[in-house]
């Protein structure tokens, strides 16, 4: 079961995002993450969707992808070198002491502080899924107390489209 | 019965006609662009959301609107209207229970890839989310089960989105599309400008097929030796019967047909197999798991055809033609996948194409269906039901368009009435909708006012839309009914039966009506027969009678369809009963 990075180009109309997500849910297909968004081009929008299964599978994914009107093209961006990159919000516990510690993780993964409360910080990192859970793997000590993380975006690297 | 519309005028003559631009409401061009999809006849339901469309029917003549007794009524004569047309069905409702109630149509429709165009009413838009009264998220409820659907907002769109649901409805892989029109839309005015054009950047289906895959095929029709084709619901869609007839002629390879391909082949050929799958016979069934090529022409390979996956025409190359690429694979690997309409294909097929070398394969085929043919144990005290139903084929010349429900009744009528037409074989495959057989009679009939229509139900099915008796009087729609009536649910009691062991389980329906006074209490023609000499007699009063008629056959009710392929085995280990 491979992991598989979706883009699907969608008229931006009302309802398109419950019937990609629907068609993902009746046809037993696992959503990991998606993220939408607009694209290039006036009036279209699209989405990434990380998916999991073998190759039947996301053949079916795609063909089926295919018959929604509002779908105009599905690309498998993992079949070839791409850059696919999330952003992740963490709230750490953080006391005055911890923080040159947390600072040191912070700047190791080129993640930047965006907020200091009292007693917390929030860290902003972006980068591929690895690379997220491994600075929240680090953080985990000092307690998070809120994770949000967007999912994956991305894009085939070069002039391929 | 008068199903004439007054005034039918063609889409040029209509467009000049509403030339000058003019301001209507949003039902009044709702009315004006089905007459520019040429429609001329639409089943419908009114209610609060769709009152505005309705009163801008009050008085008009140009199409023709038949008022069911339920909405399901509706969406099933619609289903039967476009199956035996090839044009698109419309049907009207409006929100809340009057949509919820489309639903089984729309699945029932999507399943057997069936264009129809349903409309629903609903609340207007300041007040949808708020739970108002009879609203229902019908296009949420819908998104599984319809090809595509909108939600309409504005007056001035409702030409565009009518043209393109009739488009996207009728072409590649047929389908439902649900139109929803809040009440507000359907009151606004605005400039009504008819479409014309169609201009959807995600819908482009694919009609010509890959050559380097015909030709695959074409050399492997050359090498084969033991080869089958199995066809379905697409060659009749694609209005591909006589483009097939000649690849059969042709080729000489023998024929099967699934339960929706049945009338797409003549099936007095002597390379037709007769139906595959559960129900299906043993010669067909046999021929494919014996074949080494299978040419998938427009089927799906449903589970009641391949049943066990594993093991299915275990020796043979598989070839899937289909005009939709989500088919192909998708239950069978294929080795050669063609994407395209199959008239269009097998008319390139048919250039090139020659007699297979396959004369011994032809012989064992003739052998199989020699020895085990279609078969039952007729009786002179009891009514057979497949008796029944060759009566009805007799006495209609195999000329009727017969209309089913579900259950046994539907499997004898697929084996023993010889479809030799396309389109004069109505019934519900994919979802298996009881209480679809009446009704989408009723829709046949207005298509085709002069033909004989047929509608053999079961008791069981029959009480699921009886309602629908009153249209039939009302209108004069002269539709047969024939309800075999064993007076149990006998599919159910046949798998309880066999599978169950004899645990009969809530199958009994006694209780049901008097069905001559059901009809009779409707205004039509009602009959009983339990002996052969009854029914042959009552049906051909039926027949002869001017207007709708009801003949129940009451009918012997230990009777089991065979050959059966029980769940979890292959469509070789048939159990073949009797005999």
């Amino acid at each position: 079961m491979k992991r598989h990075t979706i883009s699907i180009l969608v008229n931006n109309q009302p309802g398109v995002l419950q019937r990609v997500a629907g068609l993902f849910g009746r046809r037993g297909f696992n959503i990991e993450s998606i993220t939408v968004g607009t694209s290039e081009e006036p009036g279209l929008s699209r989405m990434v969707i990380v998916t999991t299964g073998d190759e039947k599978t996301i053949e079916q994914v795609g063909k089926q992808l295919y018959k929604l009107i509002d779908v105009i093209k599905v690309v498998d961006l993992s079949a070839n070198p791409m850059v696919a990159r999330e952003l992740a919000l963490i709230k750490v516990h953080a006391e005055p002491a911890a923080r040159p510690e947390i600072l040191g993780v912070v700047e190791t993964f080129r993640a930047s502080v965006v907020d200091i409360g009292a007693s917390t910080m929030i860290v902003q990192a972006v980068g591929d899924t690895e690379k997220i859970d491994a600075i929240i793997e680090l953080l985990k000590p000092y307690g998070i107390r809120e994770l949000s993380r967007t999912g994956v975006t991305a894009m085939t690297r070069g002039s391929m489209k | 019965m008068n199903t004439q519309p007054a005034a039918l005028r063609s889409k040029s003559e209509l467009i000049e006609k509403w030339s000058k631009p003019e301001v209507i409401t949003g039902s009044e061009m709702l009315l004006r662009s089905l007459l520019l999809e040429g429609v001329e006849c639409v089943f419908g339901y009114p209610g609060g959301a769709v009152l505005y469309i309705y009163d801008a029917m009050y008085g008009f003549t140009d199409f023709h609107h038949v008022l069911t007794r339920h909405e399901q009524g509706a969406i099933h004569a619609a289903d039967g209207y476009a199956r035996a047309t090839g044009k698109v069905g419309v049907c009207i409702a409006t929100s809340g229970p009057g949509a919820t109630n489309l639903v089984t149509g729309i699945a029932t429709a999507y399943m057997d890839s069936v264009p129809l165009v349903v409309i629903t009413g609903n609340v207007v838009q300041s007040a949808i989310g708020t739970d108002a009264f009879q609203e229902a998220d019908i296009i949420g409820i819908t998104m599984p089960i319809t090809k595509h659907s909108y939600l309409v907002r504005k007056a001035e769109d409702i030409p565009r989105i009518i043209h393109e649901a009739f488009h996207i409805a009728s072409t590649g892989r047929r389908g439902p599309v649900l139109i929803d029109i809040p009440k507000d839309v359907s009151a606004e005015k605005a400039l009504f400008k008819p479409a014309t054009e169609v201009n959807l950047r995600g819908y482009n289906p694919t009609v010509m097929p890959n050559k380097l895959q015909v030709d695959k095929l074409l050399k492997a029709i050359a090498e084969a030796k033991r080869p089958v084709v199995l066809a379905g619901g697409g060659v009749v869609y694609s209005g591909a019967h006589e483009e097939l007839l000649k690849f059969i002629e042709t080729t000489q390879i023998p024929i099967t047909t699934t339960l929706l391909g049945l009338g797409g082949f003549p099936s007095g050929h002597e390379l037709w197999m007769g139906m595959p799958g559960m129900h299906g016979t043993y010669t067909a069934n046999k021929a494919i798991q014996g074949s080494d090529l299978l040419i998938n022409i427009g089927a799906r390979f449903d589970d009641r055809v391949t049943m066990k996956l594993q093991g299915f025409a275990p020796n043979a190359k598989v070839a899937h033609i289909d005009i939709d690429p989500a088919e192909i694979g998708k239950n069978v690997p294929t080795d050669i996948p063609i994407v395209g309409d199959v008239k269009t294909v097998l008319e390139i097929l048919n250039r090139e194409a020659k007699r297979t070398d396959a004369d011994e394969w032809r012989a064992q085929i003739a052998a199989w269906k020699r020895e085990v043919p279609l078969r039952y144990e007729d009786s002179d005290t009891e009514l057979k039901p497949q008796w029944v139903i060759e009566m009805i084929y007799e006495t209609t010349k195999g000329e009727a368009i017969v209309t089913t429900d579900v259950g046994q009744h539907q499997m004898w009528a697929a084996q023993f009435y010889k479809f030799s037409k396309p389109r004069s074989w109505i019934t519900s495959g994919g979802l298996g909708t009881m209480g679809f057989g009446f009704p989408s009679a009723i829709g046949a009939q207005m298509a085709f006012p002069d033909r004989t229509v047929v509608s053999i139900n079961g008791d069981g099915g029959m009480q699921m839309c009886a309602q629908e008796l009153a249209v039939c009087a009302i209108n004069n729609i002269p539709v047969k009914v024939a309800i075999i009536n064993n007076q149990v649910l006998g599919m159910v009691r046949q798998w309880q039966e066999i599978i169950y062991d004899n645990r009969y389980s809530h199958i009994d329906l006694a209780g049901s009506p008097d069905f001559v006074k059901l009809a009779e209490a409707y205004g039509v023609r009602g009959f009983r027969a339990t002996n052969k000499e009854e029914a042959r007699a009552a049906w051909e009063k039926a027949l002869a009678h001017d207007g709708p008629a009801v003949v129940e056959f009451v009918v012997s009710k230990h009777e089991n369809v065979y050959p059966m392929v029980t769940q979890g085995n292959t469509i070789d280990d048939m159990i073949l009963g009797d005999a």
